[in-house]
C-alpha cells in the first residue's frame, strides 16, 4: 500500500467517525494550547521583567554600603565594626573612572509635600542632573535639577504629584515647602507608571545636598554608575571594588551590583519557571495520549470484521499496523494543529487583556508542543495498530 | 493448481479436540468448477480458509500452483492473497463507511496502483456487474443482491486465478441467489477456478464437480 493512498485511507476514516475523532482532536488540541499560554504566560513574565530591568539600563552598576555576604575569614576585623558609610566623595572619585560616563549619588527618605494648600506624604530621592539620564527618565515640562547647582532649592515633581498640586498645569515655577524647607519647582517628571516597586509618578527629586540635609545625614544610599560601554562592565566593577577598598582603607565593605547580573538571574529562573510549566502543562497531553489509546483500542474492536477483510483480500499486518498508526497520528497532528491555533488565540487575548505583559509563545514552546503530541498520539497507536495487526483474519470475518 | 495432502486442522475447545478438517488429500485443477456440500460444522469453512491462505493447518502440506505455500510468512500469504485469490463470503463484508466503488477499489489501492488507473479499472467492473448506477452508494443503501454484487467485483477486480465463495447465496432470496451464481459461473467461463461452499442442493448439483464432506472428510467427490 502506498504513503499517499495510507494518508488518505486513514484520513477518510477519520471522517466517517466525526464524534469520535472531535473528541480525540479535541483532547489534543487543548493540551498543546495549554502549552502554548503557559509558556507565552512565563515567557511572558520573563519578557516584562527584562523589559523593566533594561528600562532602568543596563549599562548601570550600583554601589550600596555594606557587604552582601559575610567575609567569613576575618572575623576579628569585621565584628563590631560598622560597615564604612558611602560618601559624595567615593561617589566623585569613581566618577573619575575611565570606564564611568556618568554617575549620580542617591539618597531616598520620606518627608511631607505641602504647597497650594495641599500636604501630603511622598518619597523623596536627592540625586544630580545625571539621575535622569542614567534612570532613563524624561521630563515633561521645565528642567531637571541643573548642574553646578547643587545648592539652588530646586524640586522635580513626579508627573503624578504635580497634577494633585497643580491640576492647571502651571507646576513650574511654583513654591513649595518640603519638611520645613522651602522649594521651587523647576520640571515635571513625564508619566511612567509603576517600575519594579516603586510609582515614579509619586515622587519629589531635590539635589542631593539638600535631601543629606533633609535628612541629616552624610552618607549616600546608592551610587549610580553608567558604563560607557556595556562590554566594560566587568572590568569597571573591578575598577569600582579596587577603588573603594583603597578609599575605606583596604576593607571590602560596599557591594557593587550589575544590572547585567540581576537581569540575567531573573532571565534564568524565569526560563526555568517556563520550563517547568510546560512540562506540567504536556501532562494534559500525555492524558491526552491515553485518550487517544483507548478510543483506538475501541476502533480496533469495533472494526474487527473490516480488519479480517482487508486481510481476507490481501493487505499484510505491516499494512494494517500502518493504517491504524496513521489513523492515531492524523488525530494527534489535526489536534495540535488545532490546539497550535487555540494557544495562539489565548495568548492574543492575554495580551490584549493585559497590554504590559509580552504574552508570545515562544517558537520551541509550539514546535515542541506539536512534536509531543504527535509522538504522544504515535506512541499512543502503537498498540491499538499492532492489536489490529495481530487479528486473526479467520475469527475476525466471523466477528468472535 | 490447488494441491493438499493430508491436510488436518483441529481446534480446541476446552480440553476437547475438534477435527475440522481430518488429513484431507484434494487436487484441484486450473478453471474448475467445484461445489462442496456437508451438514453444518463439517469442515466446508474451514476447507476454505485454509485454500485461501487465511487459516494455516496443523499438519499436511498445500500445494498453490506447483508451489508449496504451507510454510510462508504472513507477508509472502498475503501477497499470495492479492494476487491468486478472491473471497466471496455470505455475509458480504463489505466496508460500512466505503461507498459501493471505493469498497471494489480496496484490492487495488492495497496493490499500490495508481490512482487514475484504479479509477479506470473500478468503472470498468462497476459496468461489468451493473453497478454503475450504484456507484456511489453506501452498503447500507443496497439490495442483499448489489451488495454481494459489489463483493464478487471487488473479489474478481485483481482477476485472481481462484475464485472460493463460501455459501454466496447463503444470505439471499432464492431468485437472486440464482442471479448471483450465474455470475460466478459467468467468471468460471472465462477461465477463473470457482469453489463454492453451498448448503442449496440445486446450485450445488450446478457444478461439474460435486464434493461432499463430513466430519472434517471428503466422503464422495462426483465430477
Ligand atoms: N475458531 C474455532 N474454534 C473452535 N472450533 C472451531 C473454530 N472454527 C471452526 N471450529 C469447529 O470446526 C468445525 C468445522 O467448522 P466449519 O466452520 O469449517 O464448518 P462448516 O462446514 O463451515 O459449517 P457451517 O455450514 O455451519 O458453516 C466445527 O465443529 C466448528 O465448531
Ligand atoms: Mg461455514
Amino acid at each position: 500500500m502506498k504513503l499517499r493512498d495510507t494518508l488518505q485511507f486513514s484520513f477518510k476514516t477519520i471522517t466517517s467517525y466525526p464524534t469520535r475523532s472531535f473528541l480525540i482532536i479535541l483532547a489534543m488540541a487543548l493540551g498543546v494550547a495549554a502549552v502554548v499560554i503557559l509558556t507565552a504566560l512565563g515567557d511572558g513574565a520573563r519578557r516584562y521583567v527584562v523589559h523593566e530591568f533594561s528600562s532602568i539600563g543596563t549599562n548601570l552598576i550600583i554601589v550600596l554600603p555594606g557587604r552582601a555576604e559575610t567575609a567569613g575569614n576575618f572575623p576579628g576585623a569585621t565584628m563590631g565594626q560598622t560597615p564604612r558609610d558611602l560618601t559624595l566623595e567615593d561617589a566623585r572619585w569613581l566618577g573619575q573612572l575611565p570606564q564611568i560616563r556618568r554617575y549620580a549619588p542617591l539618597n531616598v527618605g520620606a518627608a511631607e509635600l505641602a504647597g497650594a494648600s495641599r500636604l501630603r506624604e511622598v518619597t523623596v530621592l536627592g540625586s544630580t542632573a545625571n539621575f535622569l539620564p542614567i534612570r532613563h527618565m524624561q521630563l515633561a515640562q521645565g528642567s531637571f535639577l541643573a548642574t553646578g547647582s547643587e545648592f539652588s532649592a530646586q524640586i522635580v515633581l513626579g508627573a503624578k504629584l504635580a497634577e494633585e498640586f497643580f491640576p492647571d498645569g502651571n507646576a513650574v515655577g511654583q513654591r513649595v515647602r518640603l519638611a520645613d524647607r522651602r522649594f521651587m519647582v523647576s520640571g515635571v517628571l513625564a508619566r511612567q507608571g509603576e517600575t519594579l516597586g516603586y510609582n515614579s509618578d509619586e515622587i519629589v527629586i531635590i539635589p542631593i545636598n539638600h535631601a543629606q540635609a533633609l535628612f541629616d545625614t552624610t552618607s549616600l544610599f546608592r551610587i549610580l554608575l553608567e558604563v560607557r560601554n556595556r562590554n566594560d562592565i566587568s572590568s569597571a566593577k573591578q575598577a569600582i571594588r579596587e577603588t573603594l577598598i583603597q578609599r575605606h582603607d583596604g576593607e571590602d565593605d560596599t557591594t557593587v551590583i550589575t544590572q547585567d547580573a540581576v537581569l540575567s538571574t531573573f532571565d534564568r529562573i524565569l526560563r526555568a519557571l517556563t520550563l517547568g510549566v510546560a512540562g506540567i502543562a504536556a501532562i494534559s497531553l500525555a492524558v491526552a495520549g491515553v485518550l487517544v489509546m483507548n478510543v483506538m483500542l475501541v476502533a480496533v474492536s469495533q472494526r474487527t470484521a473490516e480488519i479480517g477483510l482487508l486481510k481476507a483480500i490481501g493487505a499484510p499486518a505491516s499494512d494494517i499496523r500502518r493504517l491504524f498508526l496513521t489513523e492515531a497520528a492524523w488525530l494527534s497532528l489535526t489536534g495540535a494543529i488545532f490546539g497550535f491555533i487555540l494557544g495562539h488565540l489565548g495568548s492574543l487575548l492575554i495580551r490584549l487583556a493585559y497590554p504590559q505583559l509580552p504574552a508570545w509563545p515562544p517558537v520551541w514552546a509550539s514546535l515542541a508542543g506539536i512534536v509531543v503530541a504527535l509522538a504522544t498520539g504515535i506512541i499512543a497507536g502503537l498498540l491499538p495498530a499492532a492489536r489490529a495487526a495481530q487479528l486473526d483474519p479467520v475469527k475476525a470475518l466471523s466477528g468472535k | 493448481m490447488i494441491q493438499f495432502s493430508a491436510i488436518t486442522r483441529i481446534f480446541h475447545m476446552g480440553d476437547q479436540e475438534i477435527h475440522a478438517l481430518d488429513h484431507i488429500d484434494l487436487e484441484i485443477s486450473s478453471g474448475e468448477y467445484v461445489s462442496i456440500m456437508g451438514p453444518s460444522g463439517s469442515g466446508k469453512s474451514t476447507l476454505l480458509n485454509i485454500m485461501g491462505l487465511l487459516d494455516k493447518p496443523d499438519s499436511g502440506r498445500y500445494q498453490l500452483d506447483g508451489r508449496d505455500v504451507t510454510d510462508l510468512t504472513e507477508t509472502e500469504q498475503a501477497q499470495v492473497r492479492r494476487e491468486k485469490i478472491g473471497f466471496v463470503f455470505q455475509s458480504f463484508h463489505l466496508v460500512p463507511r466505503l461507498t459501493a466503488a471505493e469498497n471494489i477499489e480496496l484490492p487495488l489501492i492495497l496493490t499500490g496502483i495508481s490512482p487514475a488507473e484504479r479509477k479506470a479499472q473500478v468503472e470498468e467492473a462497476l459496468h461489468a456487474f451493473d453497478l454503475s448506477e450504484r456507484a456511489q452508494h453506501r452498503p447500507a443503501e443496497l439490495s442483499g443482491g448489489q451488495r454481494q454484487r459489489v463483493a464478487i467485483a471487488r473479489a474478481t477486480i485483481l482477476r485472481p486465478t481462484a475464485l472460493l465463495a463460501d455459501e454466496p447465496t447463503g444470505n439471499l432470496d432464492h431468485r437472486i441467489g440464482s442471479e448471483v451464481m450465474a455470475l460466478l459461473e459467468d467468471l468460471h467461463h472465462a477461465g477463473t477456478t470457482l469453489i463454492v461452499v453451498t448448503h442449496d442442493r440445486e446450485l450445488g448439483s450446478r457444478a461439474h464437480r460435486r464434493i461432499a464432506m463430513r466430519d472434517g472428510q471428503i466422503v464422495a467427490d462426483e465430477q
